[in-house]
């Protein structure tokens, strides 16, 4: 049994977090949170592309770095203790990721080198608004190879060149995936306000976009879902290394505030209250772990594991970042202390994939599946 | 049991109730009031508002008479207070002025001066703040540092306060001080009221979370208070304090949004993946355990009125409806995020439903778990004081206020 990161991978993560420690601190996190026209951290996103990060799992014929899906976990989670204000996750996790999965040889040479670059910036426009996006709500329909309909929110829809758009074929049948340049005169994109404005995202209308097949019809849906799956993983990586970052907050906190002639740390109403932050964290970091290994190996138990790791990371960190503003009290609640920037970036993560209740309720569906021997 | 008023209750409720009818508009699930906390269109509304109540005979109702009271008791109060909550009005600028300032300067005030400001706040002409918590003195108030010290009939302050509740719009102040920094911690303290135009005040807003800034740091340089506004005896502020802080709004009526209703409502008007959000049994579940949580909090109201209307001092047993509640609103701003989904991140109020209240809620909740006795302390006056367990060892209340361990 190895269950445990290998050496040249936490020589990877001592070098991700130097360089986001030094490149990625709070400051550079405000600068994006204060000014509504800073969509995110240019110098970061070039700095991480250069080190080769944007490619990581891309094959090294697309001009990727060809490493595993472990290595981008590494990464994810320094990412998630620094909150870096880029569009990561959105190009990385989503768009890279559904071209690797669906996308044609063709549209792999197309796109991939510029991609693994940090050249170009890839989105995925799945979510129509508030409410669980699904097959039969779907409103943005693809009819003969144009695009019409609103997606909202789109993470960082404002700075991408192109999205993956999910999209109907009209009369309720199965959706597909479509590729849609993004600076076509016919999409317009709109800013729109989230819980966590580190993070840009926006409202896109496509009124007949010219659109690109991306996988077989009728299959956006289970692609989709696939996507999403890896995604969840990589995503729960930057909880667990956020929900990180909250207990170490709090730690440190507990340990220097003083109250009725004593560190606060030493009432056991704080002690227990950190000590149920530890647990949580470290049992998402175990599911978490457990993801790394199932996208690195393509285990067919990945889904589970995805939503396993999803579940357990974003209780994780919304409770340690709810919990390390209730630890510094007063402060935690000012725009001036850190404690928000990481309750903010909590909820949104889990939300972004999908809430905590779909996610709940895909868990067991795949256990179910799984128990009574059946593929879901 | 009966939970019917009785005659007299029932005759006051439905005057209120008429009243409130013509004066206010009815809340709907989902509605809020037009101005939210920061805006300053909603300073003078909510002097208004107190004003109009004033004229109708319903500021101060428990209030004596020669004050401009109504001279009922708190049981009438809290009826007016839970009739009122039914209807969309103000957020509570005024609590810390009638539920802290009012009661202390009631009990500790000359005959003149109370002649003097307790009208003029019922009226809404006055709006107090209250200076107590220090970057040193949160929980554990007693810790307080900003000095008074006695220069012929002034005092002379000197310190700085922090997360005052509207510094910025208030007219006075109630605040506490260190006199002798020799005493024990508990026996050095003062309470004064003042002018907050008084020369020597600097008052610079911090921003919450949210963005907006409704607290405030304030700093005193050379302030001078006549000890004619002094309130109690020098060294006597630690007594001064508990009177108002057992004053601290005890269970008003109302429930900042979202609450079971609002969650309900959302439920039953959301699309899940198989269908409304009210038939799924994971949400259902979850409305139950709110649902209960709410009607628990409504009955422990009703049992407070009872105690009330037999001469009872409300005990500490108040604290479950506080830690209750303002756990339960972070809970349910998160749940009602997550019923919408991917699209539960968006704040812009046009999109999201009932203007982006649960998003807002889920700036705004965190702070009510720490303000006015954080949970923790509030778990410790239940475990201590109604529980009777032992106290936490304490190593700060004998020594003199300027040998204590501080930390820095
Ligand atoms: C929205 C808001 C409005 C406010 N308005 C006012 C106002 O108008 N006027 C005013 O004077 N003050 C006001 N306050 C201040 C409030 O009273 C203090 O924030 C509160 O008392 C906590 O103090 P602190 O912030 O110093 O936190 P600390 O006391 O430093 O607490 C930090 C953490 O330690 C915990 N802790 C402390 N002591 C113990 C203990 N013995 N056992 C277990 N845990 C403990 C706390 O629960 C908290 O989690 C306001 C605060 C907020 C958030």
């Amino acid at each position: 049994m190895n269950f445990d990161f290998s050496e040249e991978q936490y020589l990877l993560r001592d070098q991700a977090r130097k360089f986001l420690d030094d490149r990625s601190p709070p400051a550079a996190v405000r600068a994006v949170l204060e000014d509504e026209a800073i969509a995110y951290d240019q110098g970061l996103w070039r700095g991480m592309a250069e080190l080769g990060w944007v490619g990581t799992t891309v094959p090294e014929e697309y001009g990727g770095a060809g490493l595993s899906g472990e290595d981008l976990c590494v990464i994810a989670e320094e990412l998630g203790r620094t909150l870096a204000p880029t569009p990561f996750s959105s190009s990385v996790y989503l768009a890279t990721e559904a071209l690797l999965m669906a996308g044609s040889e063709l549209q792999k040479q197309q796109y991939l080198p510029a991609l693994a670059a940090g050249e170009r910036i890839g989105c995925m426009a799945v979510s129509e608004g508030v409410g669980v996006a699904n097959a039969a709500s779907m409103q943005t329909l693809a009819i003969d190879g144009v695009i019409e309909g609103t997606k909202v929110p789109v993470a960082d829809g404002d700075v991408a060149d192109f999205a993956v758009v999910l999209a109907g074929p009209g009369g309720g049948g199965d959706p597909s995936l479509f590729l849609v340049d993004l600076d076509d005169h016919s999409v317009s994109r709109k800013p729109v306000e989230m819980i966590d404005p580190t993070r840009s995202h926006v409202e896109i209308t496509f009124d007949k976009a010219g659109a690109e097949p991306l996988g077989e019809a009728g299959q956006g849906w289970t692609i989709t879902r696939a996507v999403f799956d890896r995604a969840a993983i990589l995503m729960a990586f930057e909880q667990v290394g956020g929900a990180q970052a909250c207990l170490d907050m709090a730690t440190e906190y507990a340990r220097n505030r003083f109250a009725f002639g004593r560190a606060i740390g030493s009432f056991q109403a704080i002690k227990h209250k950190l000590a149920d932050i530890y647990i949580a964290t470290e049992l998402a970091r175990a599911n978490a772990y457990y993801g790394a290994w199932a996208l690195a190996t393509d285990a067919p138990d990945l889904p589970t594991a995805a939503a396993a790791a999803r579940v357990a990371a974003s209780e994780a960190y919304n409770l340690a970042a709810r919990e390390n503003i209730q630890t510094h009290g007063g402060m935690g609640f000012t725009w001036e202390f850190d404690c928000h920037l990481y309750y903010r970036r909590a909820k949104l993560l889990s939300l972004a994939l999908g809430g905590e209740r779909l996610w709940k309720d895909r868990l067991v569906s795949h256990l179910e599946a799984r128990n009574s021997g059946g593929e879901v | 049991m009966d939970f019917n008023d009785t005659p007299d209750e029932a005759e006051f409720r439905a005057e209120a109730r008429a009243w409130l009818e013509r004066n206010a508009e009815p809340k709907t699930p989902g509605a809020v009031y037009k101005y939210k906390r920061g805006e300053p269109e909603l300073i003078p509304a909510a002097r208004a508002w107190e004003a109009k109540k004033f004229e109708g005979g319903f500021a101060g109702i428990a209030l004596p008479k020669e004050y401009g009271g109504r001279g009922e008791t708190r049981l009438q109060q809290i009826i007016f207070a839970e009739e009122e909550a039914d209807f969309l009005i103000p957020p509570p600028i005024f609590s810390i002025s009638h539920g802290m300032a009012v009661p202390t300067m009631l009990t500790y005030a000359t005959e003149e001066q109370k002649q003097r400001y307790v009208p003029a706040t019922l009226r809404g002409d006055e709006i107090w703040c209250q200076l107590f918590s220090e970057p040193a003195g949160g929980s554990d108030l007693a810790g307080l540092r900003t000095r008074a010290v006695r220069d012929g009939d002034d005092w002379v302050i000197n310190g700085q306060k922090i997360w005052t509740s509207g510094a910025h719009y208030a007219d006075m102040a109630i605040m506490v001080t260190r006199s002798d920094p020799e005493a024990p911690k508990h026996k050095g303290l003062t309470y004064f009221f003042f002018d907050m135009k008084s020369p020597g005040i600097d008052i610079r807003p911090i921003r919450q979370i949210s963005g907006y800034a409704n607290f405030n740091e304030v700093f005193m340089t050379d302030l001078r208070i006549p000890d004619s506004q002094r309130l109690g005896d020098v060294g006597q502020g630690w007594q001064v304090a508990i009177t108002t802080l057992m004053n601290e709004r005890v269970s008003s009526g109302i429930r900042p949004a979202p609450d079971f209703e609002d969650i309900f409502a959302l439920a039953r008007t959301t699309e899940l993946e198989n269908g409304p959000a009210i038939a799924d049994a994971a949400v259902r579940e979850k409305l139950a355990d709110w649902y209960i949580k709410a009607q628990g909090v409504k009955l422990i109201r009703a049992r407070l009125m009872t105690a009330l209307s037999r001469g009872e001092r409300p005990g500490p047993e108040n604290s479950v409806s506080k830690l209750v509640s303002s756990f339960r609103r972070q809970e349910i701003a998160h749940f009602g995020m997550d019923l919408l989904d991917m699209g539960g991140g968006i704040m812009d109020p046009e999109m999201a439903p009932m203007r982006a209240m649960y998003q807002q809620a889920l700036l705004d909740a965190p702070g009510g778990r720490i303000a006015a006795g954080s949970d923790e302390i509030l778990r410790n006056i239940i475990s201590e004081r109604v529980l009777g367990l032992p106290p936490d060892i304490r190593v700060d209340k004998e020594l003199p206020f300027d040998q204590l361990p501080s930390g820095s």
